[in-house]
């Protein structure tokens, strides 16, 4: 299994930039649903030690909406989006009537909002999905999405619990995504499973090329 | 000065009165807490898996059931926890993603995996929070024994 720790810099270049075509696409796809203008950060790639899990998102006793997704094919992985309650809410608001919100309390979703929820999701994905494998050629599939509104620690928790069967290490692609009239902000995350890694970027064509001298000049 | 130790996932920790260890953020991993009440000492490990793969190497006792329970109690044994005195308890193992169609239900997996193999260790579980839907944040005062356990919906749950 190719490891983040020796990923060269064009390797590292290659994992961001299709992330980040994926990634544009599904804020191209956010932005239409809304009708606004969505930003997106240049995805991070980011190795994260198991036992450090709990702590990458702020406070890991916030509760957040955790959309969760499989990814099957010849790339396998998960996907989950983050968003805090109240965004969440905002978004399946694009999707409901007006008498279909606020069904759920403080503490849980409404019912058409959680369905509203897992549809974004699902289209959210299926754009990731699509122009990733359209670029890499490789085939992939996701599934059905899940939905939970739990500490954020707790989601990050069981989503990548087990990647420990194969390592100590999960990695994370991330892109947070923003929109710029209206106050809206997730975070995405790919994971790719053990063994993905080299996968992906066998098909990227940047397997096996260690930096030489001009290694540096890769931009970041 | 007590001390609040994180127990992230996979680790195992062991420290005496006045520490506090937490593990933070328990979906279907499970934590087991033993504790010695007149040495005012003992342990958590923070389990994320039943079992340790047939191939794979274990760098990380504390990762897998079958691997952590020995572990944790070796340590213990070191400190010179006397275990017929003990106290366990165990919390953890929630099914987040209900939705989900979750071929490997981890989270029931992993309580399952824990009980049977403190049972064949005659050690008596005497405080039990597993599965359900939600998450939980575990703390173990090694002061007084006390696990807590903190959950979004519902008052804290003592046991």
């Amino acid at each position: 299994m190719e490891s983040i720790n020796k990923l060269n810099p064009i390797q590292m270049d290659a994992i961001k930039e299709v992330s980040n075509i994926g990634a544009g696409h599904a804020a191209t796809v956010l932005s239409q649903l809304m009708k606004k203008k969505v930003a997106m950060t240049v995805p991070q790639v980011n190795l994260i030690a198991l036992s450090d899990v709990c702590d990458i998102l702020g406070q890991p006793e916030d509760p957040m909406v955790g959309i969760y997704l499989r990814v099957f094919g010849d790339a396998p992985g998960k996907i989950l989006y983050l968003f805090p309650r109240e965004k969440a809410l905002f978004l399946a608001g694009f999707l409901l009537e007006e008498e279909e919100r606020g069904k759920g309390d403080d503490n849980f979703l409404g019912e058409m909002e959680v369905s509203a929820l897992k549809e974004i999701g699902n289209i959210l994905t299926g754009a990731y999905v699509y122009a990733f494998s359209n670029f890499t050629k490789l085939n992939m599939i996701s599934s059905v999405p899940a939905l939970t509104f739990d500490m954020v620690s707790a989601i990050l928790n069981t989503v990548l619990v087990d990647l420990g069967a194969g390592g100590d290490y999960a990695l994370l692609i991330e892109t947070k995504l923003a929109a710029c009239e209206v106050d809206i902000t997730g975070h995405f995350f790919l994971v790719p499973d053990a063994g993905s890694l080299s996968t992906i970027l066998k098909a990227l064509g940047v397997k096996g090329q260690w930096p030489n001298s001009s290694g540096s000049e890769c931009q970041k | 000065m007590a001390e609040f130790i994180r127990v992230g996932m996979s680790e195992i920790v062991v420290s005496r009165s006045p520490d506090v260890l937490a593990a933070i953020g328990l979906g279907s991993c499970v934590g087991v807490c033993v504790y010695d009440p007149v040495q005012k000492s003992g342990g958590m490990a923070h389990i994320m898996l039943p079992k340790k793969s047939r191939t794979g190497e274990v760098k990380k006792p504390g990762k897998f059931a079958d691997t952590a329970i020995p572990e944790l109690l070796e340590k213990l044994k070191e400190m010179g926890v006397v275990f017929p005195r003990v106290m366990v308890k165990v919390a953890g193992g929630a099914q987040m993603f209900s939705g989900h169609n979750d071929r490997m239900m981890i989270g029931l997996r992993n309580v399952q995996a824990v009980e049977r193999l403190l049972a064949e260790r005659n050690l008596k579980i005497t405080g039990k929070n597993v599965g359900g839907k939600y998450g939980r944040s575990v703390r173990f005062d090694l002061a007084t024994g006390v696990v807590s356990i903190k959950m979004l919906n519902s008052p804290e749950i003592i046991l």
